[in-house]
């Protein structure tokens, strides 16, 4: 095919195809990228930076930054991975996340990218926001605190339900997820099959009444880190 | 004023067609009528316009100068860009609030008059400076704005505020504005000659693939600070798939510091139409805008009028010059109080009736920009340039300047400076020669580029203006040597952190904290690791940000650590006595426990008894002067 060339990833050469992200390119090689906002069945957001990767030498976000032939990208090197420490860092400090009371834990995503990176305590000061705890809808609690203002809900609300529960308000830090009509969480479009509610990478969406079905020692990163999914794909592909 | 909020809200969709994509001016029209645009408000807006009222709030709580809560009918914005710290702000800013009765950001009980602050409005040059809605007030003291305060308090018009209309076309009937263009210097290119119309008319002549190559030819680049070559914008807008296409003036001028496109848009809006419509032209465009700030609203009168003539004269319109099938009218677009909107792609946000968050990149605006058409936007000096090319040639104007850098460089001059205001210089200028132009003397430190360019130390001032050396959208601010660059720093990552768009963590997170750090550094807290804390906390931040707001926004805290580290060093203080070092202010942790309980700790007797001959804290001020920080009365 005309339209395929190859990248080169931390060294590793693979196959990739015209008009792909580097995103797109690197999981379908069996390379993790780490990533928050990005999800395979929503558009592309590129707003946590956490997937910046130096691409022929500059800085750009995987998710939607488009492959060329013969990029040169670097993934695991010590800048971006310093760089992506303090992305997460600023994401816990900026945020009010108390892992230990969570009923995310070791569901979440941005815990699982802080064990990734080694991340024990920030160098960051807490900032503590006052941020609302809405509990409005019978079955779904929205829980601000814990916002990474990643924007999988406002696109899965968009893009997939096609009813635009969320949106953005406000800008700078008092930039925040808003609910359609007046702040009721109510909203007779809200319900809880909804990709809105089950794409939340952390525990600002919740499912009510569900908290421990799974009990912790059980859950999704409690055994393998984040990204092993993408990299045993990978290996199943090898063997 | 008293209609009803319904039939205002259609009288106002109707005006704009209910296009959704006209948001930007529903809202800005509802703000001016309303003094907000409340939740009933947008709730009726978006059933009007068939849209979720998510929508309408999501753009109605970005923009500053949109509110969801009623202001005063007058609005007296007061800049605190440091130009007007520099020029003695505090005491005018006292002087206001205490005639006026009120607190910045509070509304007069009756309702009549609020109070605010406002980033950089383009009056450094003349300031302190104010907006009174969308009246100028510039050179305030103290004694001018207790008068303004009264007059206020007493007719409410602002208009009644201007006594002396400034030189040139500020006197015009349709400006009629106090605001002098402190035009210092013309060069041969933008104020070299009048505005004639023969680059529009040379440029009719040409197959557009030629207009293109000569832009090209002559080396002209982006004015607005980013430096790309225009001719190639032009090229890709003009290849790029698409039925239709823009072409976009950025006037949005947020800058700090930067305010040379006021004065083009003053006296020489003809020329930039002129060069939008060369775009346009070039590119095979049928529409454009001028994205004006909200702050130059007092032009948009004026503006509008220029565009008038110009449609009666054939200029625009259908089938320009007599140039059968080259169709092409501007509209202007009004921002409202966001500096991010400078920025292209969030520019073209706001023009579509949307939020002011930047847009992924690629695609490009010049692929897909405006509503996905191929879209060129320009600064406002460029498509003067560019029209200026077409009237004179390339050769011309690659003749002046420097080679890699061709033309005049139009430089907004304000602070430590005996001839503050607009420059039209050659490319290549270095900086002392400029200082020597604008009368600087004893200068700390040049800040070149606004808050987000440059702090260029005197060792470094046989520096060049140019697009190989000091890239730069054409704000020189100047500083003294008294003035507290630390201080000064904290003033700038403030003005950051209000601005972000917080669309990306680095720039929405990570300014904060740098701001939060370097506020511990100004206050004397600092300690040797914070240095390595900042410097990459920045490199984080410029490594990862989506848009070139964050990719520049630490500038300021790393060129501090570069080029005046003992400058930061001695913020350090280390108390000569005992050897040890402040670094935790007890009485500031323990202030909110004190308030709670009503009475004072036991660490302020202690404070008193041993320290009594201790200075009291510092609060340190941009202009270097020291404010003694006693506790008030009712703190006791």
């Amino acid at each position: 095919m005309t339209d395929s060339f190859t990248i080169r990833v931390d060294g590793r050469v693979i196959e990739a195809r015209q008009g792909q992200t580097i995103m797109e390119a690197t999981e379908q090689a069996g390379i993790y990228i780490p990533r928050l906002c990005d999800h395979p069945d929503l558009r592309a957001h590129g707003s946590c930076r956490i997937c910046t990767v130096l691409a022929n030498g500059r800085s750009v976000a995987a998710c939607t930054q488009p492959v060329e032939r013969d990029m040169e990208v670097k993934n695991r090197h010590p800048r971006v991975e310093a760089w992506r420490r303090q992305l997460i860092a600023m994401l816990f400090v900026e945020g009010n996340h108390f892992c230990p009371c969570c009923e995310k834990s070791g569901n979440c995503e941005l815990q699982a990218l802080g064990y990734l990176h080694g991340m024990t305590a920030t160098q960051h000061p807490h900032l503590f926001p006052r941020r609302a705890v809405d509990g409005s809808h019978p079955d779904i609690l929205l829980e601000h605190n814990r916002c990474v203002l990643c924007g999988r809900c406002v696109r899965a609300s968009r893009d997939v339900d096609g009813k635009q529960v969320f949106q953005f308000a406000g800008r700078g830090l008092n930039r925040h997820i808003t609910v359609n009509t007046e702040a009721q969480l109510d909203h007779p479009g809200l319900d809880l099959k909804d990709k809105a509610v089950s794409v939340c990478p952390v525990g600002a969406i919740l499912k009510k009444h569900k908290h421990y079905g799974v009990p912790v020692g059980e859950r999704k990163f409690d055994h393998d880190p984040i990204g092993s999914d993408v990299e045993s794909h990978d290996q199943d592909k090898v063997t | 004023m008293d209609l009803p909020l319904r039939e205002r809200i259609e009288s106002v969709c109707r005006q704009y067609d209910r296009r959704r994509d006209r948001l930007m001016d529903m809202a800005i029209d509802i703000q001016a009528a309303e003094r907000c645009i409340s939740p009933e408000a947008q709730d009726a807006l978006a059933r009007e316009l068939g849209m979720e009222v998510v929508d309408v709030q999501s753009l109605v709580t970005f923009y500053a100068f949109l509110t969801e809560s009623p202001t005063g009918r007058v609005v007296v914005r007061l800049c605190d860009d440091i130009p007007d710290f520099l020029a003695g702000l505090d005491a005018v800013a006292e002087a206001l609030s205490s005639e006026l009765g009120l607190e910045f950001g509070q509304t007069s009980p009756d309702g009549q008059i609020t109070l605010e602050r406002t980033p950089c409005i383009g009056m450094s040059d003349q300031c302190p400076a104010a907006l009174v809605n969308e009246v100028v007030v510039t050179n305030l003291t103290p004694e001018s704005a207790r008068a303004m305060a009264r007059g206020l308090l007493r007719h409410g018009d602002p208009h009644r505020l201007v006594e002396h209309t400034g030189d040139g076309r500020n006197s015009h009937e349709l400006i009629r504005a106090m605001v002098q263009n402190n035009l210092r210097e013309r060069g041969p290119v933008l104020f070299g000659g009048p505005v004639t119309g023969r680059g529009l008319e040379a440029a009719l002549r040409k197959p557009s693939a030629e207009v293109r190559a000569q832009v090209r030819a002559s080396n002209l680049r982006g004015r607005g600070g980013a430096g790309f070559p225009t001719g190639q914008k032009w090229d890709f807008a003009a290849k790029a798939e698409g039925t239709r296409r823009t072409v976009i003036c950025n006037a949005d001028e947020g800058e700090p510091g930067t305010f040379k496109d006021r004065v083009l848009l003053t006296e020489l809006p003809e020329l930039m139409f002129e060069g939008m419509t060369i775009a346009a032209y070039a590119i095979g465009a049928d529409e454009g805008i001028l994205y004006l700030r909200g702050e130059y609203t007092y032009l948009r009168p004026f503006l509008e009028h220029v565009l008038g003539l110009r449609r009666r004269s054939g200029l625009l319109g259908r089938n320009i010059l007599g140039h059968s099938g080259f169709d092409f009218d501007i509209r202007i677009q009004m921002g409202a109080g966001a500096y991010v909107c400078g920025e292209e792609s969030a520019l073209i946000s706001s023009c579509e009736g949307l939020r002011g968050d930047p847009k992924t990149r690629p695609p490009y605006p010049a692929q897909s920009g405006y509503l996905g058409r191929p879209t060129v936007v320009n600064n406002v000096e460029t498509l003067c340039a560019a029209a200026r090319i077409l009237e004179h040639g390339a050769d011309w104007f690659a003749a002046i300047g420097e080679p890699q850098s061709t033309g005049t460089k139009l430089l907004s001059v304000s602070g430590h400076c005996e001839r503050p205001g607009v420059y039209e210089v050659p490319n290549g200028l270095t900086l002392s020669d400029l200082l020597e132009r604008v009368g600087a003397k004893q200068v700390q430190a040049v800040q070149v580029g606004g808050f987000s360019g440059h702090l260029i130390p005197p060792r470094e001032f046989g520096r060049r203006i140019s697009n190989t050396d000091l890239l730069t959208g054409g704000a020189v601010l100047v500083l003294g040597e008294g003035v507290d660059l630390i201080a000064m720093g904290v003033r700038v990552l403030e003005f950051f952190v209000e601005e972000s768009c917080g669309f990306c963590t680095p720039c929405r997170a990570g300014n904060v904290l740098l701001l939060e750090r370097m506020k511990r550094v100004a206050a004397g807290h600092g300690e040797e690791a914070d240095y390595t804390y900042l410097a990459e906390l920045s490199e984080a931040i410029k490594g990862t940000s989506r848009c070139g707001f964050g990719q520049t926004s630490p500038n300021v805290v790393l060129d501090l650590l570069r080029h005046f580290r003992p400058v930061l060093e001695k913020s350090i203080g280390i108390d000569p006595g005992n050897g040890t070092r402040e670094a935790f202010d007890l009485g500031a942790a323990l202030r909110d426990a004190e308030r709670i309980s009503g009475r004072r700790s036991t660490h302020h007797l202690a404070e008193r008894t041993e320290h009594r001959e201790a200075a009291p804290r510092k609060e340190v001020k941009i202009d270097g002067q020291t404010r003694q920080d006693t506790p008030k009365e009712g703190e006791r």
